[in-house]
């Protein structure tokens, strides 16, 4: 393993470049620079989805798209948004950041690792497969029971959603494994639990609630499976099922999702706000024991998202309250980041804009998430707009500014070069402007009566100029993005000139020792941590910036082969699944032969 | 300075969307409550808005200020490193429990008012399908569409179910919603004060015509709906089920003869296996068990809407509808046997017309 690499003679040297060697990658930074780039692409196809609902939606009545178009692509948006944009753009910090950050030299299990990786491209490119076969999922992100049962929905489109899912589901569930061994296993020598960094923590309970959420989603599209496939009725009325069913499962999954969605972004904010604050994270203690408050609460509140099913005034309090108290953990958390900020010396660089961005409009979205906390407000406000404005406050606003945030903060160690400051700048005030014009209607149009999940809506509701108004912003995101884009190039372009020093931002965690990129070992010798902040304690000794770290040989630190069985062994697993619909029983066995050929062969190939 | 004019833009943006949000004519509204049930949720919601703006403003002062006044420079000296300070953090950890106290308390209590459903309210079945609504009143013996009558300032219960997959029935201005089921009945119930036509549609994603699930509350006056039940019982499926006393009113038969050949066409043309009508010999149906079953269509022409809502209920409109379902409103269960003539169309319409 990592830390006994000099006992080692050394491994040969794999070829570092070319198609070949990112196939078969087991380097955590590369594996985690492939999730960053496929999630980036399904983020942007999950955005053009969203501007062509919204194009739909400009006016009343309108006919740029039809029923069946629509139902597609606000289904395939919120799909996409969550299993293919935001949950491995975090599975990209994760792999970059994690061993990087507690001082490892790689993973704890580097070939499943690539295995998470290919189980989630193959998935992510089977669902979005279904456009092709003009059969795109159309019974939403949340596919309840049983408008998705073969009576009702007796086109692939739901096929591809179920197994779609089911191949994502063991992506996520082994890099949980992976990266929970990996942060309890390898941290370097003096990082104790207390002493890592924030978003370690935040990543570390996000595998733990992978790990519990995932096996219950499992089971309710393995039930969904069988009805669909073989008859059976777990959701079905006549056959003594019972939809409901599904929306338990669903959300005992779904709700703690929320968290696997936001906990890493908090995390990311908790890094950017000290070091540009240059001040260390206020209340520590107190941001992780919320931080894990949280994630237990996650997983008592999920039948507040079934308020209007009718549960009783018993259920309907106790999941209230429940759902209340997650505020107390979470304003904790807004209060430590704004205590953070207090009596610092802010660097307004550009991470530093999205981070308090994130701050703004999240505190929006938590205090809308009060307001449906309570049952009878949410039985006017469940399923309409208004709920679309709370959730987009929370990913959008909190998620995917942070994401943002984060980008600009790491891409100059993740690539060697900066991006430029001012056009970050200024796509930070038109994704923070576009935002609020995008989903702050959004509140008003729920309230004054428009239905989620609606292809279109009549005039004369008072409706109109909000969703014109909500359309225009969208519009400025797509600028935003665009922006992004263009700055990635122009910096690319201009990268001789603006290299990234190891330390561009005076950080206060371990990734900032070593050069930018990092080698690949990441680490000539392994770190000894004494505290929190272990470069800001380095350079407080030395008096001053470290000297420039060099780039070293690392030619006799052992690191593991590269390896094409995680492949094979994810493109079997995929093949087995997509045979429940396409090719039987036969297609089902030639995956699991090439499953287990795979499995063999990778458990029994020599690591060097 | 730029960062004050950008939040000085949002913050004229956002004011300017909440003055236009508050004014203006919204029928589907949730902020204008005209109903009991309605105006206990209305009361919970504005108290926690209360809260919310109290808590916002001060939240994010609080980060403005930060930002402004801790804004350093690169070569500026060190700050200090505090690590937290546990009074302030216990305080700010009691303060939000102390809020939601002041929230929860309401909610639960509105939580157990809503839930008493009154004994003596006049009793409404609503039943979901793909993608309309059907109402039957089994004291008053009446099946019908799109459009619930109910007279004013009289309690309703409303059970509900659906005949396929789950829908949310939606009437904002009275009572929220409530999703339906197949295997046991939910419930709402509301006493209507305004007099009036208030439209509601669908909440729960139900398939491809979701959104063109509507309905209306028809608010009218103990005569008005009086008169409106008298005239919906002649040859009512519930009457002639026999759930209540049976309607002795023979209805007149058509004399017009396009209309006769119309009545002919609804029989022969297959209409009357998804549709009850009067008159024909299969007015008693209800249609249980039957997906594709459509709405009882012995008052068709007393309704101002067709199509689950999706138009009014003109001839041109009915016309439109019965020569192509599939066109107009794709997957709708509105299935013809075959493509109707211009004149089957025609007699079809004028039948349907006089069916009052």
């Amino acid at each position: 393993m990592a830390t006994s690499a000099r006992e080692h003679a050394h491994a040969p040297a794999p070829s570092k470049t070319g198609l070949w060697s990112w196939l078969t990658t087991v380097d955590h930074k590369r594996i985690g620079i492939l999730y960053g780039a496929s999630a980036f692409i399904f983020f942007l196809i999950g955005g053009l989805e969203a501007l062509l609902i919204r194009w739909q939606l400009r006016i009343p009545e309108n006919n740029f798209l039809s029923a069946e178009a629509y139902n597609q692509l606000f289904t395939m948006h919120g799909t996409t948004m969550v299993f293919l944009a935001v949950m491995p753009l975090s599975a990209m910090l994760f792999n970059y950041l994690i061993p990087l950050m507690i001082g490892a030299r790689d993973v704890a299990f580097p070939r499943l690792n690539a295995f998470s990786y290919w189980v989630f491209i193959l998935g992510g490119l089977f669902m979005n497969a279904s456009f092709l076969f003009n059969a795109a999922p159309d019974a939403g992100w949340f596919g309840y029971a049983n408008l998705t049962s073969k009576q009702y929905s007796p086109g692939m489109n739901v096929d591809f959603w179920v197994i779609g899912l089911q191949i994502l589901g063991v992506a996520s569930l082994a890099a949980a494994v992976n990266f929970f061994v990996t942060i309890i296993n390898l941290r370097a020598p003096g990082m104790k639990l207390m002493r890592m960094p924030m978003f370690v923590w935040m990543s570390m309970i996000t595998q733990v609630l992978l790990l519990l959420a995932f096996p219950v989603i499992t089971v309710a599209l393995v039930f969904l499976l069988t009805d669909r496939m073989f008859g059976t009725g777990f959701y079905i009325p006549a056959q003594g099922g019972d939809p409901i069913l599904w929306q338990h499962l669903f959300w005992i999954f779904g709700h703690p999702e929320v968290y696997i969605l936001i906990l890493p972004p908090f995390g990311i904010v908790s890094e950017i706000l000290p070091v540009f604050s240059r001040k260390p994270l206020f209340g520590y203690a107190a941001m992780v024991f919320s931080g894990a408050f949280i994630a237990f609460l996650g997983f008592g509140v999920w039948s507040h998202h079934m308020f209007s099913t009718g549960l009783g005034p018993i259920a309907d309090s106790v999941f209230s309250l429940t759902t209340m108290l997650i505020a107390i953990p979470t304003g904790v958390k807004i209060f430590n980041w704004i205590g953070t900020l207090w009596g610092g010396s802010l660097q307004m660089k550009t991470p530093l804009y999205y981070a308090l961005g994130f701050i703004a409009l999240f505190v929006i979205g938590g205090l809308s998430g009060v307001m449906h906390a309570s049952p009878p407000a949410d039985l006017q406000q469940t399923d309409t707009y208004f709920v679309v404005a709370h959730f987009h406050y929370v990913l959008f606003g909190g998620a995917i500014f942070a994401m943002v945030g984060g980008a600009f903060y790491w891409w100059p160690k993740m690539f060697g070069y900066m991006l430029r400051e001012g056009l970050g700048k200024v796509q930070f005030w038109i994704m923070f402007i576009a935002m609020n014009l995008t989903f702050f209607p959004m509140h008003y149009a729920g309230l004054h009566g428009m239905p989620r999940r609606t292809y279109t809506y009549v005039a004369g509701l008072g409706l109109d100029w909000l969703n014109l108004v909500e359309t225009i912003g969208s519009l400025g995101l797509a600028v935003a993005f665009t922006l992004f884009m263009v700055n990635i190039f122009v910096s690319f372009r201009g990268r001789k000139a603006n290299p990234a020093p190891a330390d561009p931002w005076n950080g206060a965690t371990l990734e900032w020792s070593i050069p930018s990129p990092p080698q690949e070992f990441n680490f000539p010798e392994i770190p000894t941590v004494e505290g929190r902040d272990p470069l800001w304690t380095a350079k407080r000794k030395h008096g001053g910036p470290l000297p420039e770290p060099k780039r070293v040989d690392g030619s006799n630190i052992h690191l593991p082969n590269p390896s094409y069985w995680p492949l094979v062994t994810a493109i079997g697993m995929s093949i087995m699944l997509i045979g429940f619909m396409a090719g039987g029983l036969p297609v089902n066995l030639i995956g699991v032969a090439i499953l287990f050929f795979g499995a063999f062969r990778w458990a029994f190939e020599p690591t060097g | 300075m730029r960062h004050r004019s950008g939040l000085l833009t949002l913050f004229l943006m956002l004011t300017v969307i909440g003055i236009a949000g508050c004014g203006g004519d919204y029928p589907q509204s949730t902020l204008t409550p005209l109903g009991d049930f309605a105006r206990m949720v209305d009361d919970v919601f504005r108290g926690t808005v209360r809260w919310a703006l109290v808590v916002f403003v001060l939240v994010e002062a609080a980060l403005l200020v930060a930002i402004f006044k801790f804004r350093g420079k690169p070569d500026d000296a060190e700050p200090d490193q505090v690590h937290g300070n546990a009074m302030v953090e216990v305080v700010w950890t009691i303060i939000p429990a102390v809020i939601l106290a002041f929230i929860a308390v309401p909610t639960v209590k509105t939580i157990f008012r809503t839930a008493e459903v009154p004994t003596d309210a006049m009793e409404i079945e609503v039943i979901g399908h793909q993608w309309w609504w059907e109402f039957r009143y089994p004291t008053e013996g009446v099946v019908t569409a799109t459009e619930m009558h109910v007279p004013v300032g009289q309690k309703v219960v409303l059970k509900m179910r659906t005949a396929d997959v789950l829908h949310s029935f939606w009437v904002p201005q009275f009572a929220a919603k409530r999703d339906v089921f197949q295997a046991r009945y939910t419930t709402l119930w509301f006493t209507a004060d305004t007099v009036g036509w208030f439209p509601g549609q669908c909440a729960e994603f139900c398939g491809t015509q979701h959104a063109r699930m509507h309905s209306w509350v028809v608010v009218e006056s103990p005569e008005e709906f009086a008169a409106w039940t008298a005239a919906q019982r002649v040859g009512s499926p519930l009457v002639n089920g026999g759930v209540v006393a049976p309607d002795t009113t023979v209805p007149a038969p058509p004399v017009d003869s396009v209309v006769i050949k119309g009545q002919d066409a609804f029989v022969a043309g297959g209409c009357i296996s998804c549709h009850a009508m009067v008159g024909t010999p299969l007015a008693g149906q209800l249609f249980e068990g039957n997906t594709n079953a459509g709405p009882n269509l012995s008052h068709v022409a007393s309704r101002a809407r067709l199509a689950g809502g999706m138009f009014e209920n003109t001839e041109a409109n009915l016309r439109r509808w019965l020569s192509d379902p599939q066109l107009v409103k794709p997957n709708t269960n509105m299935k013809l046997p075959r493509p109707l003539t211009d004149d089957e169309i025609a007699t079809l319409v004028a039948y349907l017309q006089t069916r009052r």
